[in-house]
């Protein structure tokens, strides 16, 4: 602290602890903690806020376990809330996601950090960048003209054979949500590729050779050797690849159908249709519940500080 | 490594690139086709009056400026926020600098939603109506710790003896700021600044829920989908292609120029080693 301003003075020290505290206290942690103090009061009009119905209580949060309906949970008939089931549902569908774009990332990570030629290296991903740059809203949508009925890819299956007739495979063929994940995987597989191959690049080569030359298997070599160096990438893409499933608006609403419901919709209905901030708050609470066990979880498992992933 | 197996790979990368571009250029061709549906099958035959409709397109220009302000305010605003958290965060030691650092980066870690609506509800209960000003806020909130991680880590390789140097020989504070630091920290600036444009313009979700009644690009092309849809996307879409792959190609072959100016510069420098070797 002394030494902040030894260097800086008090001018320029001042301004940089103004700068940070606007941060984190307007943009921050006050957001936060009114997100937190809505969530328990009841949504009323305009003349009743502060009268004698304005109490803390919990009845947002009960909404979450109201309105028990029959559905489906990974293909199991399940009666449960119906908010429940779509909580449930995106997070099992988040994580297929994530290990789906885990299994086409790392022979790619892997591809690009050791066997492609350095020289050409740059171009490589630069290449992989392109699609990345193109926006969100736009790649979901390249999904939506390919899976229409009359699409590119129905009349690519039925012309070869493989199909009889068009499927309707935005309502879903094995799961009511598989053009999410379809859709999710395309415009989230490169926030998992990136960091395990950032990872599995530090690895010396010679640590490779020597597995190899000690008479280790490819499969040992990986799995004893290149995985294990490669934990921080793996465990910083999951948790990037779960958190923007999970919170992604623009590909369910895109490429869901009504029998597919996910999370991020609840909260912009309770929101932006409803006009409900209140229930909104209290069910963007859940979410950040599930993001910190979500985080603290990858931690465990993986053995890894925060600092690792962030980056 | 056998040949075979490394032949594996190379195809599997081939086979990733289809994957990656074939959609592209599907909702691409999809521009040209005239059928009120985007799509490239059945081919219709080719238009160009989805282009002629995109230009004519009044909400979209509009969006378009609002996304770009946008951007430049978060650039703006998040720069100096970010700069000064990693100079503090850089200054501490133990337990604070542990629970500052969590603070900062949390944001990241934060789905969008739920960033867009605490923003909301927060500025609301300060009587600041939405709109595209709490936007910007919303964004800055986690943009501004993308810089703070990148300022920080370019931090760990500034020496401060330079400081203390410039100050001896009688630099005053600010100079100090301005001639030895920000030189250091600017490539990790200016690498933020591009992070944070190209975030605030693909940014949906805390817009979505403090935008008000204005549009931003991708907000637009969101109700349009949802909404009627004509092939006037497909347009935009292939025009934002277009854009992005001629920067890619600029950026590529003054890369290759650089490498190949570097390249002769070490050949002749290994050609005079020799001659002096002799």
């Amino acid at each position: 602290m002394g030494d902040l301003l030894r260097r800086y003075g008090t001018g320029l020290t001042g301004t940089f602890f103004v700068l940070t505290a606007f941060w984190l206290l307007a943009l921050v942690i006050l957001p936060n903690i009114t997100l937190l103090e809505a969530s328990f009061r009841p949504y009323l009009p305009v003349t009743e806020i502060g009268g004698p119905k304005d109490v803390y209580s919990f009845d947002n949060y009960r909404k979450f376990t109201a309105n028990p309906i029959d559905s489906n949970l990974l293909a199991i008939p399940v009666t449960m809330p119906i908010h429940t089931i779509t909580f449930l549902n995106t997070v099992i569908y988040s994580a297929v996601v994530t290990f789906v774009t885990f299994l086409l990332s790392y022979p790619l990570a892997y591809y690009l950090a050791k066997i492609a030629d350095p020289k050409s290296l740059p171009t490589l991903i630069l290449l992989l960048f392109i699609p990345l740059w193109v926006s969100e809203a736009l790649r979901a949508f390249a999904w939506y003209i390919i899976l229409t009925l009359n699409g590119p890819l129905n009349a690519v299956l039925t012309g070869v054979g493989i199909l009889e007739k068009p499927i309707r495979w935005q309502n879903g063929v094995f799961t009511a949500y598989d053009a999410i994940m379809i859709g999710l995987v395309y415009t989230y597989v490169l926030f998992m590729l990136f960091p395990i191959y950032g990872s599995v690049q530090s690895l010396d080569r010679n640590q490779i050779e020597a597995a190899e030359d000690l008479g280790a298997k490819w499969w040992q070599t990986h799995w004893r050797v290149i995985l294990p160096h490669a934990k921080p990438g793996i465990a910083s893409g999951c948790v990037m690849v779960f958190m923007l499933s999970a919170g992604s608006l623009l590909v369910p609403a895109q490429l869901g159908s009504t029998r597919s419901n996910w999370f991020t919709q609840s909260i912009q209905q309770w929101m932006l249709e409803s006009q409900d901030w209140n229930t909104g708050a209290a069910y963007s609470f859940l979410y950040i519940l599930l993001c910190m066990v979500v985080v603290l979880l990858v931690m465990w498992i993986f053995k890894v500080k925060l600092s690792d992933i962030a980056k | 490594m056998n040949k075979k197996s490394n032949l594996l790979y190379h195809l599997y990368f081939g086979a990733f690139l289809f994957y990656m571009f074939a959609p592209l250029a599907i909702m691409g061709g999809a521009a040209f086709n005239d059928n009120k549906l985007p799509s490239v099958y059945p081919w219709k035959g080719f238009t160009e009056r989805w282009f002629v409709d995109l230009m004519n397109d009044q909400v979209m220009w509009t969006s378009l400026r609002n996304t770009i302000l946008v951007a430049l305010a978060v650039v703006i605003i998040s720069l100096p926020i970010g700069t000064a958290g990693a100079i503090l965060v850089n200054s501490i030691a133990g337990r604070v600098r542990a629970v500052l650092y969590v603070v900062m980066v949390a944001p990241i870690l934060m789905p969008g939603a739920v960033i867009g609506i605490s923003t909301l509800l927060f500025w609301n209960n300060v009587s600041v109506p939405p709109g595209l000003h709490l936007s910007v806020l919303g964004q800055v909130s986690y943009i501004a710790a993308f810089v703070m991680l990148l300022v920080l880590a370019r931090l760990q390789s500034f020496d401060q003896a330079l400081e203390e140097a410039a100050l001896d020989l009688g630099a005053s504070h600010a100079q100090v700021l301005r001639r030895v630091l920000l030189p250091h920290l600017s490539p990790a600036l200016y690498a933020g600044a591009a992070i944070a444009f190209f975030q605030s313009i693909e940014n949906f979700n805390v817009t979505l829920f403090t935008r008000g009644t204005s549009n931003t690009l991708t907000v637009y092309v969101f109700s349009k989908v949802r909404s009627g849809i004509t092939p006037t996307i497909n347009a935009l879409a292939l025009m934002l292609i277009a854009v992005t792959a001629i920067l890619a190609l600029v950026y590529e072959l003054r890369r290759r120029r650089q490498a190949k100016i570097e390249a002769a510069r070490e050949a002749e420098a290994r050609r005079a080693e020799e001659a002096m070797a002799i």
